[in-house]
């Protein structure tokens, strides 16, 4: 540190002929301390109107400032399109969305699951579609990691459907786990909510193994939908994805899902199993 | 029509062009994706930009080109002269030329919406100026993402008194980046999915195997939600590298005789490539940064930024030399052939090992155990940057950002050679304006990986309503504070400005300046009266708005 002042000073020397009148050492250029003088009032007319058709300006300045960080981007992706085998049953799930926007977007995202039947007795559930449904969003930036979802959702399949306002959080945490929690409010007064949770471990620069899971509950007992209060399910997965291109993945796991307390009741009620282990196999793919 | 020019012009240029020819007959069986001319000089020149499509390492790609080529001509000018240069737009698209560090007036500075309203759709423009500096320049399209499709240029400009003892060759190496796919297809990749383009992710495998980062620092970063392997967002996957517009295989091979100097002019016009240039076996004389000249500094590899520019000398022996400018993030590399005789070749040095982030590229480089020393070391803490506004395109504040210009820049700190930083770099001469600075400017660059949103002091080009102000003929300092993990090189247009790096009235004068990651760098500036753009010169970076208008005003 002393050398390099010592060598600044030297070069600032040799430079001036002030040498002669004494030994100051006088800083200069840019090794001179910055003063304190005032801003100037800001400037807001534009300089090239006096030499241009300041129409021509005004609409290329338009063009400049929105082409610099306004524009609007898309994407439609499913996250989860596989085909689950648990024991004697296949069934299959798809969750996926599709946005418009830039930091804040619209976007519409679906889920839903069905059977392709089982090997068993129960021909009459052949090929049913189960469940599915449909939101509608908009989802606003709150920081860096998260956005605030809202708008409604609207059930559709076989069973009994409902209309929902919903709000919901979605985002990054910290150690980069994707989260979602979300809020649902149907038509009816009922309040259920789900959270669900992701992280992308890289084992190799193309395999990704992905733990995910997911909370349902219900603040409500909804006989019609099969949901006890409280905790309804959760569902605990993980999956192994060999990423052909970022854009394609196919990927195979593993999933064990359980219904809970007052639901497990209800599916018992059925003759079915409260829970279920099984495997996966699937496609991660986006547009 | 231009091979014609090409043959007439050439031949004008005497002994000088006769060694440009030998150099394009070198690698003759890619001379025909370079048809024009490829220098041109005087008062009176003409440039027209055009789509085509140009053959890169064999392959074909799209381009836009100024007067068929990629790169465009180089001009060869002379300070002291007048320049009339029209361009003729046949896009069907605005379009504009640039004509990066020079200074100039204003309103032919060639920025759309702030300097002109730009050249419309098959339409043309004509610029007139002055040359009043020497060195090496260059020139780039302004609009959209034309620079990124090959819209560039050199620019050459004599001494007024010319050199008395010219070195025996002059060869310019314009170092870019080229895509098989079109830009705003990369741009929109990045901004649904921002490591789309990472080369050299971290792996679990890679930590059993005891390699990169250890499991300790690994999950620092992940609690940060930041990945130290996003060195580049734009990489080898989808860029091929060039030197003068032809890649690894292509291979721009110059002359060079044994014995005798050579300068070298290298100008990075990569959109989002910094470079790390060596030329194994042979020390680089740095003589000249961004046009402006330097006492000469002996060094073995130096960085460069888009934008950028470095003039070396070199005096190689009787043999073939690679000239290797590899990609910062070692995803790839641009290579050329300096040799004494046509048809040698030297090896091509394989790619480094990848870079890894660290903590001082998250300005967060102190002794931990000494609990910060009260400073509030919160990733995003507003106490450490009160200017800026942290919306949902900042996703960090660099709590102690450090002046990083005596770091040679990401991964060629522990390389083994003298690599170049900007404290290297001292001007001959007195700076033109050693006045102390009256008022000190601090502006933040900031940024969100993940939402890929680029800007300044958290607000975007498209929202920022309150441009900067500065007084004609104020002496400013200006102090960036880079709060990504992202280097970003920020070229200040119009302007020369010196590097505050402890060099007093012989700093050394820019341009474009990096600012390393987590770093800050201070710089002194006279302003012109103009409205002149301030970006950063990752091409998309400025596209996500990390870009402002410095309106200069009278008192
Ligand atoms: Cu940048």
């Amino acid at each position: 540190m002393k050398m390099r002042y010592f060598l600044s000073l030297a070069l600032a020397l040799s430079a001036m002929p002030l040498f002669a009148t004494g030994l100051h050492a006088q800083e200069t250029g840019t090794d001179q301390s910055p003063g304190s003088a005032p801003a100037p009032a800001p400037a807001h007319d534009r300089l090239a109107d006096r030499y241009y058709d300041p129409a021509a300006m005004a609409r290329a300045e338009a063009v400049m400032m929105n082409g610099h960080g306004n524009l609007t981007y898309s994407q439609i992706r499913a996250d989860l399109a596989e085909v689950r085998v648990t024991g004697a049953d296949k069934g299959y799930h798809f969750e996926g969305e599709a946005w418009t926007g830039n930091v804040n977007r619209f976007v519409v995202a679906t889920r839903g699951e069905g059977d392709f039947g089982s090997s068993g007795d129960r021909g009459a559930e052949k090929g049913r579609f189960k469940e599915g449904e449909v939101q509608a969003l908009y989802a606003r930036a709150l920081g860096p990691w998260w956005n605030l979802r809202g708008g409604v959702r609207q059930d559709f399949g076989p069973g009994p459907q409902r209309t929902h306002a919903m709000l919901a959080i979605d985002g990054l945490s910290p150690y980069r786990f994707d989260i979602q929690g979300a809020l649902f409010l149907s038509q009816r007064g009922e309040l259920t909510g789900r959270i669900e949770a992701a992280v992308d471990e890289r084992i190799t620069r193309r395999l990704v193994l992905q733990p995910r899971g997911e909370v349902n509950f219900s603040v409500q007992d909804q006989r019609d939908r099969e949901l006890g209060s409280g905790l309804t399910s959760i569902e605990v997965g993980a999956r192994l994805r060999y990423e052909f291109t970022r854009q394609f993945a196919p990927y195979v796991g593993v999933l064990w899902t359980s219904s809970l307390g007052r639901t497990a009741d209800y599916v018992r009620a059925e003759g079915k199993s409260a829970s279920s282990a099984g495997v996966v196999l699937g496609i991660k793919v986006w547009l | 029509m231009p091979a014609i020019q090409f043959h007439r012009r050439q031949l004008l240029q005497g002994a000088a062009a006769l060694t440009t020819l030998w150099a394009g007959f070198a690698s003759t069986a890619h001379a025909a994706s370079m048809p024009g001319a490829r220098e041109l000089a005087g008062e009176e020149i003409t440039l027209t930009i055009g789509q085509t499509i140009i053959q890169v390492d064999g392959r074909p790609a799209r381009a836009v080109a100024i007067n068929g080529g990629v790169p465009g001509p180089t001009l060869r000018l002379r300070q002291g002269q007048k320049l009339r240069i029209t361009v003729i737009n046949e896009l069907n698209e605005d379009s504009s030329i640039h004509w990066h560090g020079l200074e100039l007036p204003f309103q032919m500075d060639g920025v759309p919406g702030v300097s002109f309203p730009g050249i419309p759709a098959l339409g043309r423009f004509t610029y007139e100026f002055t040359i009043t500096q020497h060195g090496t320049y260059w020139y780039h399209s302004h609009s959209g993402l034309q620079e990124m499709m090959g819209c560039y240029g050199s620019i050459v400009i004599e001494p007024a008194q010319a050199d008395p003892a010219p070195p025996a060759h002059d060869h310019v190496m314009v170092l870019s980046d080229h895509s098989y796919v079109h830009p705003a297809g990369i741009l929109r990749k990045l901004k649904v999915d921002p490591g789309h383009y990472a080369r050299y992710p971290q792996t679990l495998a890679g930590l059993i195997a005891g390699k990169d980062q250890p499991l300790k620092t690994r999950l620092e970063f992940a609690r940060m939600r930041m990945d130290p392997a996003d060195i580049s967002d734009v990489t080898g996957k989808v860029f091929r590298y060039l030197i003068n517009g032809r890649g690894m295989a292509d291979n721009f091979t110059a002359p060079i005789t044994p014995g005798a100097p050579t300068r070298l002019r290298f100008i990075n016009a990569g959109s989002m490539t910094f470079f790390n240039v060596r030329i194994p076996d042979l020390a680089m004389k740095v003589i000249a940064a961004d046009g402006q000249p330097i006492v000469p500094v002996e060094v073995d590899e130096f960085q460069m930024g888009p934008g950028e520019t470095y003039d070396v000398l070199i005096t190689p022996q009787d043999r073939a030399y690679t000239v290797a400018a590899e990609a910062m993030d070692r995803s790839g590399m641009a290579r050329a052939t300096l040799t004494p005789r046509p048809g040698l070749a030297a090896p091509v040095p394989p790619l480094r090992a990848p870079v890894r982030l660290t903590m001082r590229d998250m300005g967060m480089d102190m002794d931990m155990s000494h609990g910060g020393g009260g400073m509030d070391m919160s990733m995003r803490s507003q106490a450490n940057a009160p200017d800026v506004k942290l919306g949902p395109g900042v996703d960090m504040i660099a709590p102690m950002p450090v002046d990083r210009t005596g770091d040679p820049g990401l991964g060629l700190d522990k390389i083994g050679h003298r690599v170049l930083t900007y404290r290297d770099l001292v001007a001959p001469e007195q700076n033109p304006d050693p006045r102390a600075p009256q008022r000190e400017i601090e502006m933040h660059l900031t940024g969100s990986m993940d939402r890929y949103l680029w800007s300044f002091d958290g607000v975007t080009m498209s929202e920022a309503h309150h441009p900067v102000t500065w007084t004609t003929g104020e002496r400013l300092r200006i102090t960036l504070i880079n709060d990504t993990m992202m280097g970003h090189p920020i070229h200040l247009h119009g302007h020369i400005f010196e590097l505050v790096t402890g060099h007093g009235d012989r700093s050394p004068r820019k341009h474009t300046v990096i600012v390393q990651p987590g770093g800050k760098v201070s710089f002194d500036v006279t302003a012109i009266e103009g409205d002149w753009p301030m970006h950063c010169h990752l091409f998309l970076h400025m596209a996500m708005g990390m870009m402002r208008v410095v309106k200069v005003r009278g008192a």
